[in-house]
Parts: C-alpha cells; structure tokens; sequence
C-alpha cells in the first residue's frame, strides 16, 4: 500500500514550470530518494507535499486522503513531517523546547488549562518532557538539552532537527539532504540512523539527497528529477547506469558513469 | 614596543576627544546649565557641573582600563593626556562662542554657559579653567582606579549615593516617612541644605554607605549558598513575606508624590507584560498599542461615566464588558494582518493605534466618546462601602492586577502557547509546517495582549476618572516598546526592570522632562550597542538538568 501517491503534480512560478506532471508512489515501510541536478525541483515537491506550496495541477493523496491544497499545519498533523536542506531549527529555543514543539499535532491542551494548570496539562507536560529527552538520547544529544539550539554544534543541530520530525510521530518524514555538509563519518552515523527510523520506527521515509553513496546504499527506489520533470525511476542499481539520468548530471560524457557509481 | 607605546598615547588622546565631545553635546543639550544651580553637594558641586564632568570620569577610567599592564606613570600621563584633550575642547567652544553667536543653532549656547564653563572666571584666564577641571576629573578617575578592589567599589558606591540623594532632595523630602517633625528636622539640619546636601550631610552619607558597603565585600564570601536547603528555602519564604509587606504598605510609606508615580508605572508594567506577549514571545512587531488601553480606557469611561449618562454602570459591572471589548478589538486587529509580517505589520498596527485615537476624537462619535473633551466623571471601584479612589488605594488594585497578569504571563511562558508563540517568533514557516496554527495562535497572542492592556486601561480611567484621546498618542506604545527592549525582549523581569527605569525613574526626576525622550535615545542606542539582549535578558528554563536532579533526588 502507498502512503504517499503524488499525481500529474504542476508547479508554476510565473511562466516558469517548476514541476512538470510528476507523479510518485511512496511505499509504505519504504526508503525511497528523489535525486537531481541543483533546480531540479526537489525541494519544490516537498513544499507541495507539505502544503506550503499549492500546485497548479495534480492530487497529492496521503493514504487515501487527498492533501492538495491543505494548509502545512494541517498536513502536519496528518502525520507528514521535514528537515530542511539548511537547518532551520527554532534557534533561541533550546534543544528540549525545539523537540516540544514538534510535539504540536499530540498536544490537547489550551490556554485556560496551562494558566490553571489542570492535572491532564500537568501530565501531558510530563510525557512531553519525558519524550523529549528519550529522542535527545536516541539522537546521541543527550546532556545538550538545555542549550539554545543556535549554540549547538553543526552535526547536533542536524540530528535535533531530525529529532523535532520525529517527535510528532510520524508517518510519513521527508528529508531534505540529511547529510549536506557532513564528513564521512557522521554521514555513515545518518544513514544508520535513518535505516533504524524505517526498520525499528517503522517510518516511511522519502529523502533529497546529493551524496551517491548514500543514496545509491540506503534508498529501495530512486526518482530523478530534472528540470521539473521526472526523467527516470528504479532501483539504485537501474539508475546507477541509465544514461539519461548520467547525461542530465553530467553533460554528454564517458568517465561520469564511474563518479555515479562512487 | 614603540608602535604600542604610541598606540595607547593616540588612544587616550582620542578618548579625551570622545569624552570632550560628549560634554560638548551636554552642554549644548542646555543639561549643564540647566541643572547649574541644583546643587548636589551645597558649595562643592552642582548636578551641572557633574554632568558636564560625568563624561571624562568615566572615559578616563575606561582609558584605564584597557591599558592593565602599563606602569603607573604612564597611567598618571595618560589620564592626564585623556583628561586635558577633554577640557581643551571645551575650551575651543568657550572660544567658539565668543567669535560667533550660535543662539541661533543652538539655544543653549548663552553667555550664562559660558560663564559657567569658565566658572566665571574673566576669559583669556578662564580659557584655562575647563582643561584645568578635565585634568582634575581625570585625576580623581586615576585615583579612584588606583584604589583597591574592595575600597574602590566602596568609594564608587559612595559617590553615586550622594550623588543620587543630594539630587534627590526635595523628592526624598516628600516622602511620607520623613514628613514627621523629628526626622524631617534630622534631614533638614543634619544632612540637607537648602539644596541638594551639605558638605557635612555628603561626607556623612559618603562614609555610612562606603564603610556599609566595604564592611559587606567582606562579609559575603562567608556566606555563599553553603547553607541547608531547608534553610534557604525558608530564608526564600523570609524574603517573600518581607517584599509582599514592603509592597503593601508602600504606598503609605511614600505617600502621594510617591503613589502617583507607582501607580503610572505599574500601568506601564501592565502595559508592558502584554506587549511582551505579542513581541516579545510571539514575535509580532506592534506598534499601535496604546488603542488597546484606550479601548479598555474608553469602554470603562462610556459605560460608567454619569457626566455621559449612557449606561451609569459602577466599575465592576463595566469591567467585563471593558475587557471583552479589548480582547475583541485585539482579534479585530488580528485578523487583518494574519499574513503580514515584520515592517508591514509593524505600519498596520500603527495605522490601528492612529484609527482607535482618531475615532476618540472625532465629531462624529461625540455623543458617546466625548470628543476632544474626552470622558469625565467615571465611576471609581468599590467594595461593599469601601471606595478606591485615592492614588494610594488605588495602588493596591494595580498591584492586584500586575499580580494577576504576571501569574497568566508566566504561566504561559513554558506552555504548549507559549512555545508555539516562540516558535512563530523564530521560524513563522517552520512553525506552520510542525502542526501550529498559525491563525489561532497568533490571535491568541494579539487577543491576550489586548486584554492586559485593556485591564491596564480600566484602572488607568479609574485612577484618572477621565480620559481623553490626547493621553492616547503614539508615544505611548513606543514607551512600552521601549521599556520591553531595554528590559529585554520576552523577559517578564525586565518588563518590570524596564518600566522602573524608564516610567518610574523619570517620573521622579520631573525636572528632567523635557529631557525624557533624549534620554531613552541616549539609553537605546547604548544598549543597542553594548547589551542587545536587554538588563535582564530572556532566560530559557533548564528542563534536561533539571529533570534529572528530580530524578537524583527520587532516588
């Protein structure tokens, strides 16, 4: 069954197309890539996923339920949740705070019971709380909860943001380069950590990423974008050597076909 | 080496060029002269001749202070150089202003400046005398400097007091306390002159409050937080008990010069911690917020006013309908500019402060707002038979109030809301795309701050049982945007801190009114420059450490 079902999706910018008909199936339990050159239109389909874009043509169906056109926090709390390609957490909050607040779509309680403090608000804090600090330590974050997220290290900041995704439990995480400007350790530590998302969480994972090893080793299908449309889909391995998709990277050429396979 | 040895002299050179244009802009600003006959200590010194000093005491130390390591002669010239610059350019405007008149650019610039930066000494002598006082400023600046630590901060402590109180004297002497025969006659003979302190009275406070201080430096290092828990927490229940009853009985300490001024300033603490809702923690830039208080204001004036005699309501069945009414227009203006942000929000809500005070004046609403003559006669709260309608009594509904909101804005603070209002502040996107309505909590933030300032307004039009739409003007909400900034932005402490400083303070330096907006410039851009986060910046709860200690503990 698919979670996500993207439909002959047209995004417009003025005269120019920034997505052309795509259509993409998301399998459930899946880890699936989207890849393409700088422009392609990758991160334009997140937004129209997200609901912060609204696309001219085409249904995004989340499950059964179409999405088109809902507002981000609504499909937020349809169980849809993103990183950024640049980290983009609430910077003078701190570590535990940004975590919290991805607990939004599970929160119930108002501004009457947090004035009087209600015993169920009292609780939900606490589970809250308690949550938080459960993810920070499954991120490796552990001690580094109260400082403002702004004074957290480079690689830190990247998991946090991945944190506050996963706190609001969802079913579907979009991830936008998880690993941009990661040295090659760290990036092995993420994809790791994503395969455990998908294996132990159970979460549907669709990624942008640039770095072929990575995507070549963690993603079940592949979807290429270029130039707003979709020029190919398959498996790593099928990708790895179909020339349309050496050729939109790299120009005509011989050698690239090596690079891709690196 | 020599290339430093000339650095630190041209830095001091150009720091007595700092510190000799700053009394330059002093004496221009007509400060000096002003304050020329305020006498801080009778015969010694005048509050003129402090300021007019004030900025090469202070430069010179710093010039100190950044040459740590340089030997003590060195020190000696560098003052020296830093100090004589400083006067020198005083002397150049006392020239400057023999050759031409500048009345015309500026009006403070009269003979009677002159004379006193000559000290009325006759000119081609008194072009010395400033240079002289430079030197001399920069030398106590030296020798305060050269002190050590515990005898400096002493000494310094000492002098801002009879600073401060020798200013301070007619206000001190207002105080109810002091009113009784016996104390009075103390002050007045003992420590007071005619104005500002006498020399005994300065050289006495000078000790009490150096030695107090000196004996208290010592002391402290003994008693850093060694103790108990169980003590300190009934020490902590000490200190509440002895701030509540200092609280309460104020007013009745102070008296009435003393009670307006609180008063004032608790609106504007009010005022201040809804504002800081929707700026400081939800991020949204509100420039007319003083229509908020002229709703509360106005709505309490038309429903209770018996010179309108519309509806002659008493002021506690006005006061929900007064509040609805802010809370209302708090959505009201909400709606609109849902989807604007930053500057574009910040020109709306101005627009709406102008509107609110414009409809207030206008002759078409008349018959219900007054006018330009406002609303008189409207009701005073009462309980049983008891009537607040005194400045002092009045006080303790205010107190009640700030109480109130304080509570609400705290308890919010570390909420679901308020971390969403938070989030909004630092990524409205991001925020969105986690699941926040955006739409809700905005409206919250603008709907909650409405009703702090609209329970704000219902006192204010209590205390004055008057409104009118001049005291609704666009100064107002830049006040409160002012004292939530150099509180620092969010912090509900520096909300009070805030007000305190720039309502309270100037309320008692009346004298210093016309100098009030020159001085939050002056305050502005020096915090600005020097500390962005405000007196009492924002401080995020610990919730990882503190879980865990709880945790330690359980066990």
């Amino acid at each position: 069954m698919a979670v996500l079902r993207a439909k002959q999706v047209t995004k417009r910018f003025g005269g120019l197309e920034a997505l052309r008909s795509i259509d993409l199936e998301v399998k459930e339990h899946a880890i699936q890539s989207i890849i393409g050159p700088n422009g392609a239109g990758k991160t334009t389909f997140f937004n129209c996923i997200t609901g912060f874009y609204n696309p001219e043509e085409g249904d995004i169906l989340l499950g059964d339920r179409s999405i088109t056109g809902l507002s981000p926090d609504r499909v937020a709390r349809l169980g849809v949740a993103r990183t950024y390609q640049n980290i983009r957490l609430f910077k003078n909050m701190t570590a535990v705070e940004n975590i919290m607040v991805g607990m939004e779509p599970h929160m119930h309680s108002n501004i009457i019971s947090s004035v009087i403090r209600t015993r169920a608000e009292r609780e939900e804090e606490r589970e809250a709380l308690e949550e938080a600090l459960r993810l920070l330590r499954m991120m490796g974050l552990a001690g580094q909860g109260d400082m403002l997220a702004k004074n957290l290290p480079y690689g830190a900041q990247r998991r946090l943001e991945l944190a506050r995704a996963l706190a609001s439990k969802p079913k579907l995480l979009l991830l936008d380069e998880p690993t941009a400007g990661m040295n090659p350790k760290e990036t092995q530590e993420m994809t790791d950590l994503i395969r455990r998302l998908r294996d132990e969480l159970g979460i549907t994972i669709l990624l942008i990423e640039h770095q072929m090893r990575v995507v070549m080793g963690i993603s079940e299908l592949i979807t290429v974008l270029d130039y707003g449309a979709k020029i190919a889909e398959g498996p790593p391995s099928e990708i790895q050597s179909d020339p349309v998709v050496i050729e939109a990277y790299l120009g005509r050429g011989s050698y690239q076909a090596s690079v891709l396979s690196h | 080496m020599s290339s430093k040895t000339t650095h630190i002299w041209k830095k001091a050179l150009s720091n007595g060029g700092i510190a000799g244009a700053l009394s330059i802009l002093i004496s221009l600003v007509g400060l000096a002269e002003k304050f020329g006959d305020t006498n801080v200590v009778k015969g010694v010194v005048t509050l003129g001749d402090f300021f007019l000093l004030l900025p090469i005491l202070l430069v010179a130390y710093t010039t100190l202070w950044s040459n740590v390591d340089v030997p003590r002669p060195t020190l000696v010239g560098l003052s020296a150089v830093t100090g004589a610059t400083a006067g020198v350019m005083l002397t150049l405007l006392l020239a400057l202003g023999q050759l031409v008149d500048l009345r015309p650019m500026f009006v403070n610039a009269s003979p009677a400046l002159y004379s006193q930066l000559s000290r009325g000494v006759v000119l081609p002598l008194g072009y010395l005398i400033p240079p002289i006082q430079g030197l001399i400023a920069a030398m106590i600046s030296l020798g305060i400097y050269l002190l050590p630590g515990r005898i400096r901060s002493a000494v310094i402590q000492g002098i801002l007091w009879v600073v401060l109180v020798g200013t301070l004297r007619d206000q001190i002497l207002l105080i109810e306390l002091f009113k009784t025969r016996a104390i009075s006659y103390i002050l007045k003979t003992a420590i007071f002159a005619s104005s500002g302190l006498s020399l005994i009275g300065a050289l006495l406070l000078f000790a009490i409050v150096a030695g107090s201080s000196y004996y208290l430096a010592g002391r402290k290092k003994a008693t850093t937080n060694n103790l108990p828990i169980q003590t300190r927490k009934t020490n902590r229940i000490i200190l509440l008990v002895v701030i509540a009853v200092a609280l309460a009985l104020l007013p009745y300490i102070l008296g009435i010069f003393y009670s307006e001024i609180l008063d004032t300033t608790g609106l504007f603490i009010m005022m201040g911690l809804g504002l800081n809702i929707v700026v400081g923690f939800a991020g949204l830039l509100d420039l007319g917020y003083v229509a908020f208080y002229a709703i509360g204001a106005y709505a309490m004036g038309v429903l209770t006013s018996t010179g309108l005699g519309l509806f002659n309501l008493s002021f506690w069945q006005a006061l929900p309908f007064a509040l609805l009414a802010a809370w209302l227009s708090g959505i009201l203006l909400g709606l609109p500019v849902l989807r604007m942000r930053g500057d574009y929000l910040a020109i709306v809500t101005l627009g709406f402060g102008e509107i609110v005070r414009l409809l207030a004046l206008s002759d078409w609403l008349r018959g219900v707002l007054g006018g330009t003559q406002g609303i008189q006669s409207i009701a005073q709260p009462q309980i049983g038979g008891f009537r607040f309608n005194t400045l002092q009594e009045l006080y303790y509904l205010i107190l009640l109030g700030i109480a109130l909101i304080t509570f609400i804005a705290w308890r919010l603070k570390d909420s679901r809301l308020g971390r969403s209002w938070m989030a909004i502040r630092e990524d409205e996107d991001v925020a969105q795309a986690m699941g926040i309505n955006l739409v809700i909590t905005k409206l919250l933030a603008f709907s909650t701050g409405a009703l702090f300032a609209g329970l704000a307004g219902t006192l204010g039009a209590a205390k004055l049982t008057s409104v009118y739409p001049h005291s609704m003007t666009f100064i107002i909400s830049i006040n409160v945007l002012v004292l939530i900034i150099i509180g620092g932005m969010g912090s509900i402490p520096g909300v009070f801190i805030g007000a305190l400083v720039l309502v309270g303070l100037p309320g008692l330096l009346t004298e210093f009114e016309d100098y009030r907006l020159w001085f939050y410039g002056l305050v502005l851009v020096f915090m600005m420059l020097n500390r962005p986060e405000g007196l009492l910046p924002e401080a995020r709860r610990k919730r990882e450490l503190h879980e865990e200690t709880s945790a330690l503990i359980a066990e």
